[in-house]
């Protein structure tokens, strides 16, 4: 077995990984980094990030309104002490990279410019026209180049992590190019391996978002927090899910239903604003939760329109005109033109609810350690605590470099403090997990690995959706289980090829999925209340369908038990100075903002 | 809607067990939406699991997923079935001009290795060495508006397999690579230019680009190398009367 040294192993080469990779570059140039990812750094899913990333800039907003909208928006179950470092460390993460050429849209005197966003009280969201990820994602990948202390190890795939005495001490990888596996020996590991949205059909993720790095840390019995909450975005492409980013909206699109109404009025996000002059916190400028949980309401009142890949409601764009639609949204007018073959400045785009990101993750605390010392989690893969059960758009895009270079940090210093592992140990274990994953090859087993993936996909989506009641979630809960179980008896056809064998990885990766959704769906079945993303129409009398601050003000821990389902447990929430209160938009919102400016004033 | 069959040809091709590439033929259902990528998928999920391909994003922004589709160098998540004859087949073959890894997998290390060659990130002027996170660069619309379309590239590798010189002279930076340089040489926050004159001006530069245009017909981003090339050796000339006339400058 090939077997190589650094300082810090970071696993995932996207937005958050390249960001650590070239903290770590920066603190001490003389720490040897593996930088390792299944894929080329620039395939990776942060490429996909349409609208944009949040850092205060303007005169009229402050670092307070910043933390209060996020706080707010995750429904209270933020860790309120990381809002508060993550809001004050945003800004200054975008100048650098705009110091390091990020093609930031620009006002005409050449500030940045920012958009208005979803459940954002004031616009602060920074854009690269409609492709922010894709290009925050290239000046990352292209700045690092400059490192000659980062060593790429592209297109290995992690097998397993490797221990020694409760400490993280390395990874073992397959190198699909070369069809050999690799023990990387590290001081410290970040795993940056994105979300898994890939658990559900529907979705607006890459390929690749298969969970890898929660299965990961949670197989080493590090625990999974708040999975329950998963993002339903509200405007993906009928029939294939691609993103028709919140953007859309921050710049003036509207969304009606199939009477050309403007339904987003009926659920708390009115009242109406005119047309082209869309207005923070307001109607389609309400938070992803809250406008995706309408499109279910509408569903249900035989509002939407049917179509042959299914019901929709349509995004109107046209009234922004084609010029300034082609300035500010290229890609999608780009995307709608390829993938449903509609021009959005002639006609409106049907969209639908998808699947679009994981609120939870590998927990770690304020500064990216997990529990197990070694090991480092940043980005969608971890839960750091500033989602909570519900993210507002462009605090992720930004969360990959703040938290990605706090892990990058983080790990470098405790990299100084610790030896390498038994070189003897790990190398066995490392040959242990090689030969525990090729079993699949020797695997006499009939189950279709792809069967099972749609199985799984579609078992989400009916279970573990906008809407949740316990049978139904029970139903996946029971589904999850038996794929497991048949999972253990997949047919790999391929047995020969060691080179790109897809087929191969593939099967892990859905393994890890598997085990993820599991996660997903016993957190939500334990959670007997409504808050953020997570919402049920069930209990003794619908008392589930509110938030019940008395017993769920709490994170949810799923903790790995083998070929059982997670154990569940809770921990506490931080909360420094933000008190749990209702969630308010539009002008339930405003009328809320004066009430407390009134009460501070009679103080 | 009705469905209808497309006939593939796809090249197929294991180190391990074949000495050389040969096709395999399926047959897909697909309606008006369909892309390459979805059929591809439909036989690695139905067909045959073993045929290997990169992709992942489904939306033409990762650049994983570029194949020769009827010997034109393609993104397949952003090839539709619909805009193909279904009476005749579709052949199917791994990115020209890369050698062949596995089944449409090629090896393009020597891509990546000419974009990590061309010093693709901002070397700023000494002034600006330490400037403070509170502040960015002041650059008005106008200045983004001269590399902005150079700024798009994914990286897929598509003009290197439609570049002619490419083919022939496997150590030409090509397209993709020579564009990125000269989009940071024409960004207003770099100062590297003169260090990157060097790169872009040997013979693997852009002389060696003989203004086919084949690139940029075929670029799935719109990007446009050759006019960056072309720019680049305007640059590039420039530069060499200079130094005639200023030989000690460098």
């Amino acid at each position: 077995m090939d077997i190589v040294k650094a300082d810090v192993a970071i696993v995932g080469a996207g937005g958050t990984g390249l960001r650590a990779a070239i903290a770590v570059a920066e603190q001490d140039p003389s720490l040897k980094i593996a930088l390792i990812s299944k894929v080329y750094p620039m395939r990776s899913h942060t490429v996909a990030a349409e609208g944009g990333a949040a850092g205060v800039v303007g005169a009229d907003d402050s670092l307070e309104k910043h933390f209060e909208d996020t706080v707010a928006g995750g429904d209270w179950l933020c860790e309120q002490d990381v809002v508060d470092y993550f809001v004050a460390h945003t800004t200054e993460e975008l100048f650098q990279l705009e110091h390091w050429g990020c093609p930031w849209s620009r006002k005409p005197n050449g500030e940045v410019n920012v958009r208005r966003f979803g459940g954002m009280k004031v616009p602060r969201t920074w854009f690269a026209a409609d492709k922010s990820g894709f290009h925050m994602l290239h000046t990352l990948f292209q700045t690092s180049i400059k490192y000659p202390s980062i060593k790429r190890f592209d297109e290995h795939f992690v097998l397993d992590l490797l221990e020694e005495d409760g400490q993280i001490k390395g990874v073992v990888t397959y190198d699909i190019q070369n069809g050999v596996c690799r023990t990387i020996i590290a001081k410290s590991v970040i795993l940056a391996t994105g979300g898994a949205g890939r658990a559900y059909s529907f979705n607006t993720n890459g390929g690749i978002v298969t969970g890898d790095g929660m299965a990961l840390a949670y197989r080493h019995g590090v625990p999974l927090r708040d999975m329950e909450f998963v993002q339903y975005h509200p405007t993906g492409l009928l029939g294939c899910g691609v993103l028709m980013t919140e953007g859309c909206r921050g710049e003036g699109g509207i969304l009606v239903n199939k009477n050309g109404y403007r339904y987003l009025q009926d659920y708390g996000l009115g009242p109406e604003t005119p047309v082209g002059q869309p207005k923070n916190k307001y109607m389609e400028l309400g938070p992803r939760d809250r406008v995706s949980q309408a499109f279910w309401n509408e569903q249900q009142k035989g509002n939407t329109i049917k179509l042959p890949l299914g019901d929709a409601v349509y995004l109107d764009l046209r009234h922004l005109g084609a010029d300034y639609l082609h300035e500010r949204l290229p890609l999608i007018c780009e995307l709608a033109m390829a993938y449903a073959g509609v021009d959005p400045a002639k006609d409106p785009v049907p969209i639908r609810p998808v699947v679009h990101y994981t609120m939870g993750g590998i927990e770690t605390d304020g500064k990216t350690a997990t529990s197990k010392p070694g090991l480092y989690a940043a980005g969608e893969c971890a839960s750091v605590g500033i989602h909570g059960a519900n993210r507002l758009g462009s605090n992720s895009l930004v969360e990959t470099i703040v938290f990605g270079k706090v892990a990058g940090d983080e790990a470098a210093k405790y990299s100084k403090t610790v030896k390498f592992g038994n070189e003897d140990n790990l190398v066995k274990q490392a040959e242990a997990a090689v030969l525990k994953a090729t079993k699949l090859f020797d695997g006499k087993g009939a189950e279709s690995c792809s069967k099972i993936r749609h199985e799984m996909g579609d078992s989400m989506e009916e279970g573990i959706g906008i809407y949740r009641v316990e049978e139904t979630m029970q139903k996946t809960i029971d589904t999850l289980a038996d794929l497991r179980k048949r999972y253990k008896n997949i047919k790999i056809k391929d047995t020969q090829g060691r080179v790109f064998n897809t087929e191969f990885l593939n099967a892990i990766e859905l393994g890890y999925t598997l085990e993820v959704a599991e996660c997903m769906a016993h957190s939500a079945i334990n959670r007997k209340e409504s808050r953020g993303s997570h919402q049920r129409l069930d209990g003794p009398n619908g008392a589930y369908k509110e938030r019940d601050d008395k017993n769920f003000l709490k994170h949810t821990l799923a903790t790995y038990n083998g070929d059982d389902a997670p154990s569940i447990s809770y921990s506490d929430v931080k909360i420094t100075r933000f008190q749990p209160a209702k969630r308010v938009y539009g002008a339930e919102a405003e009328e809320a903002e004066k009430q407390k400016k009134a009460m501070e004033g009679n103080k | 809607m009705a469905e209808k069959i497309m006939k593939f040809s796809v090249a197929r091709y294991r180190p391990e067990t074949d000495s050389e590439p040969h096709f395999q033929d399926f047959e897909v259902p697909y309606i008006h939406e369909t892309s390459l990528l979805e059929a591809l998928n439909y036989i690695k999920d139905n067909l045959e699991p073993e045929l290997s391909f990169r992709w992942s994003c489904r939306m033409a922004v990762c650049g994983s997923c570029a194949m020769m589709v009827n010997g034109v160098p393609k993104l397949a998540c952003k090839t539709f079935l619909r805009d193909y004859d279904p009476n005749k087949v579709m052949k199917i073959e791994p990115l020209a001009n890369f050698p062949i890894e596995r089944d449409l997998v090629v090896d393009i290390s020597d891509f990546i290795e000419k974009l990590e060659r061309i010093k693709p990130y901002i070397i700023p002027a000494e002034k600006d060495k330490n400037k403070p996170l509170t502040e960015g660069y002041l650059q008005t619309p106008q200045q983004m508006e001269m590399y902005r379309q150079f700024a798009q590239c994914i990286n897929c590798g598509i003009c290197y397999a439609a570049c002619p010189q490419y083919k022939l002279n496997k150590d030409f930076i090509g397209p993709a690579a020579l564009t990125l340089l000269y989009r940071y040489n024409i960004d207003s926050r770099d100062a590297g230019a003169r260090e990157r004159m060097k790169i872009m001006s040997q013979d693997e530069g852009v002389w060696s680009c003989t203004f086919v245009g084949y690139c940029s017909q075929v670029c799935p981003k719109h990007v446009d190398p050759a006019q960056a090339i072309q720019l680049g050796k305007k640059a590039s000339a420039i530069d060499y009367v200079i130094k005639m006339f200023k030989p000690g400058e460098e």
